[in-house]
């Protein structure tokens, strides 16, 4: 899995994730939200377009990157998953906490 | 003329084997309640109620008791042997550590090295030891330990350790062993092919003990367990995970710490919601009106929790929903001007004080209830209402910052987290498999105090688990699941039925008091059939293996298995420790009698009783039949109880190459 990493100023950072999101790329994305937090851009959105297989390893990852950037005084978010990842995220129970945005880059348009 | 070839006729015999053992199992049940209902409803001595009443309770636990183990061995029969391992899976074996001897870790370590399927090795110290550390890298072992976000944070013994491992490793598959649990070269290939099929998160092989000679004193192999029992809860896909020589798959302990996480963090937000809109009630009611700046402020931040409330209860998700709320807040109390900062400071400080207090445990710290309670008790300012409100959402918010880290796939609610966590797999609907053959082996205590702190310990494990997930109402499962994880938390609650069983006779001949109301004929005619049927069926089930022994602890231990429930009881619902009471130091040398003080005494008394009660039948006080029932019921207890004296006695594993 790619990580591109875009910063859109006023603390606010796109991760565009290319390739699987599973138990060998998760710690991954885990490194590259808390390199972003360190950073001072401490909200975070993930751009899941490009993700074509998540596991709960992946889903993991994600909830570390929400821990990391709440405790920063941010927020992480997440946008266009693809249908595999959405029915993921309904199976676990995972809609409960995040909301989908449609775009990664609009996700903190509010905030 | 039909021929039939020898698949079919083992086929055939194992069918009928079947057939008998089912109808035995019914039998066994049918005369059980027939007994039962007349010791209820047609003999029971009410005048001596208070005997016969416990009693009654107490065969009726034991036919409950039978009935179970007959469902266990309904469906129990060996498993065909799985397919061979598919190249290209990807292991961590993990081998648990805590305080155990750096040599015999690295024993099992460098026997885990030797496993023949590709894997990757790691000792998880939770010693965090330098010499443990500087002995893994030397064997070239992978050496994991807790990290400083655990720092202040609940620990959550073994699970905390596996959970923190899981987080630092990638292996689609887990072996656990604990360290002295030795591995054979073949442990990974011959069980992951059960994970072939897709939904198996699980794969426990027995555990068997190299250190334990054929009298085994101590009672330490359960090749029932390890065996029928496994094979029956399997026949209902209720294996459980006992915590060692088990195979997990990632895939399925992640899911279950998704799930989890998203459950607890929805409870924790809705409880901390609800809290603070009783303590913005309580500072309007109160001081507001005194000022109507802060009144204002107050009422937007009510407003505010009131909308957050339903939003969430409209679907809204918990992580947009809790921050919108906690940036509306930030700008209200931003608005406000500190002209009673001391007052606030001291408020501060009170939370800060209360969340200090709850230490560490994960329930105390999200029982908002409580915190509220103790906010509103003490007189906070207005403004301090509102600090204090955004402080206990802040507590418990999304990031669960209470603890070490968000995903605890091995559930913490017991210390036998092994059981908690399979009974979760379970609900979610996951697989397991039990697997029957020797692949690791173990050592078990060697001295009695030992021993037994372990079974008190598994004990207290489970009656937490009762506690807290009750199976019987645990959604996602079958009823047959439900029962099988009730059923091993039923056989702990053995230690009050024991309590019966002692004092009937006792209590019949010393003061002849009888707490069945019959005659001797009536009274055989319906408890010899059960009594009989039961033990067949324990023969015939156990396929050879002795199952007297365990019968024998079973009762014999009683005084431990109260322990546990009263412990466990205490740790649950007064978050009392659980080792609270303090346990007896490990023998220095010779027998160590005062382990097992409370059953000393209990067997001297039945001994006393027997001796009176002959004496009152010689001087024609006793009722003959009657005495001479409850001296040979003296007698089968006495037998009971006998197992703890060589067990007392026990002076450790004597190898027969090298003796010591």
């Amino acid at each position: 899995m790619d990580i591109t990493v875009k910063d859109l100023g006023d603390g606010v950072a796109v991760l565009h994730l290319d390739g699987r999101l599973n138990m060998v790329t998760a710690s991954g994305l885990r490194d590259q939200v808390g390199t972003a937090v360190a950073g001072g851009r401490n909200r975070i959105a993930v751009d899941l377009t490009k993700i074509e297989f998540i596991d709960s390893s992946g889903l993991g990852a994600l909830i570390n990157g929400l821990k990391t950037a709440r405790q920063a005084g941010g927020d992480l978010r997440i946008a266009s998953p693809n249908e595999q990842v959405k029915l993921v995220l309904q199976l676990t129970n995972m809609e409960r906490l995040l909301t989908a945005y449609d775009d990664a880059e609009t996700a903190f348009i509010d905030g | 003329m039909v021929v039939l070839d020898q698949t079919t006729v083992t086929e055939r015999r194992d069918l009928a084997k079947r057939f008998l053992v089912r109808l035995l199992i019914v039998v066994t049940v049918i005369v059980g309640i027939n007994y039962i209902a007349w010791r209820l409803f047609f003999s029971l001595n009410w005048d001596a109620w208070w005997i016969a009443l416990p009693l009654v309770l107490a065969e009726t636990y034991s036919l409950i008791d039978v009935s179970l183990y007959g469902l266990t061995m309904w469906r129990s029969r060996p498993r065909d042997a799985p397919a061979a391992a598919r190249p290209g899976l990807t292991v961590d074996v993990f081998i648990t550590t805590y305080n155990e001897p750096v040599e015999l870790v690295i024993r099992t370590a460098r026997a885990a090295l030797d496993i023949r399927y590709p894997h990757l090795t790691w000792i998880l110290d939770d010693g965090k030891r330098e010499d443990m550390r500087e002995a893994a890298e030397a064997a070239g072992l992978g050496y994991i330990t807790r990290g400083d976000d655990w720092k202040n944070r609940p620990l959550h013994a073994k699970a905390g350790n596996l959970n923190n491992a899981l987080m630092a490793t990638s292996g689609e598959f887990l072996l656990i062993l604990d360290a002295d649990q030795i591995p054979l070269p073949e442990i990974l290939d011959n069980t992951l092919g059960y994970f072939d099929d897709p939904l198996i998160a699980l794969v426990q092989t027995p555990q068997v003990f190299g250190n334990v000679d054929d009298n085994d004193a101590l009672g330490s192999q359960a090749p029932l367990f390890y065996g029928p029992i496994q094979q029956g809860k399997d026949g209902w896909n209720a294996a459980f995970f006992c915590g060692s020589n088990a195979i997990l798959r990632r895939e399925a302990l992640m899911q279950l710490g998704i799930v989890r996480y998203v459950h607890e963090v929805e409870r924790a937000v809705l409880k901390a919601l609800k809290g603070a809109a009783g303590v913005l009630r309580e500072a309007r009611r109160t001081k507001g009106a005194a000022d109507s700046t802060i009144d204002a402020a107050l009422g937007k931040v009510s407003t505010a929790v009131a909308a957050t409330r339903v939003a969430i209860a409209a679907g809204e998700p918990l992580g947009s929903a809790t921050y919108q709320l906690q940036r509306q807040i930030t700008e209200v109390s931003r608005g406000l001007v500190a002209d009673d900062l001391e007052l606030m400071a001291r408020d501060i400080e009170a939370i800060d004080a209360l969340r200090m207090g709850t230490d560490g445990d994960w329930d105390a710290i999200i029982d908002v209830g409580q915190n509220i309670d103790a906010l509103a008790a003490r007189d906070l300012s207005p403004l301090g209402a509102v600090t204090s409100v955004q402080a206990l959402l802040r507590s418990i918010d999304v990031d669960r910052s209470d603890e070490a880290q968000p995903l605890m796939p091995l559930a913490t609610i017991s210390v036998t987290e092994d059981m908690a966590t399979s009974m979760r797999l379970h609900g979610m609907g996951w697989k397991s498999a039990y697997h029957h053959e020797t692949l690791a082996i173990g050592l078990a205590p060697e001295d009695l105090g030992t021993a037994l702190k372990q079974r008190l310990r598994w004990a207290q494990g489970t009656t937490q688990v009762l506690l807290r997930e009750n199976p019987l109402v645990q959604r996602g499962m079958s009823l047959a699941q439900r029962l099988m994880y009730f059923s091993t938390m039923w056989s702990y609650l053995s230690g009050f039925a024991a309590i019966a069983y002692f004092a009937a006779p006792v209590i019949f001949l010393v003061f002849g008091v009888l707490p069945v109301n019959t005659t001797a004929f009536e009274f055989f005619l319906r408890f010899l059939p059960f009594i009989i049927a039961s033990q067949v069926l324990f023969v015939v089930t156990g396929r050879g293996i002795a199952t007297w022994r365990g019968q024998q602890y079973s009762l014999a231990l009683f005084p431990i298995w109260i322990r546990a429930c009263t412990t466990a009881f205490a740790n649950v619902y007064l978050k009392r420790p659980l080792d609270f009471v303090v346990t007896e130091k490990a023998r220095q040398s010779g027998p160590n009698w005062n382990l097992i003080r409370p059953q000393i005494i209990v067997a001297v008394i039945l001994a006393i009783a027997a001796v009176v009660g002959i004496v009152r039948l010689i001087l024609g006080i006793g009722e003959p039949i009657g005495t001479i029932i409850n001296v040979v019921w003296v007698v089968f207890d006495l037998i009971i109880l006998s197992v703890l004296f060589p067990a007392a006695r026990y002076a450790g594993y004597q190898s027969e190459e090298s003796p010591r």
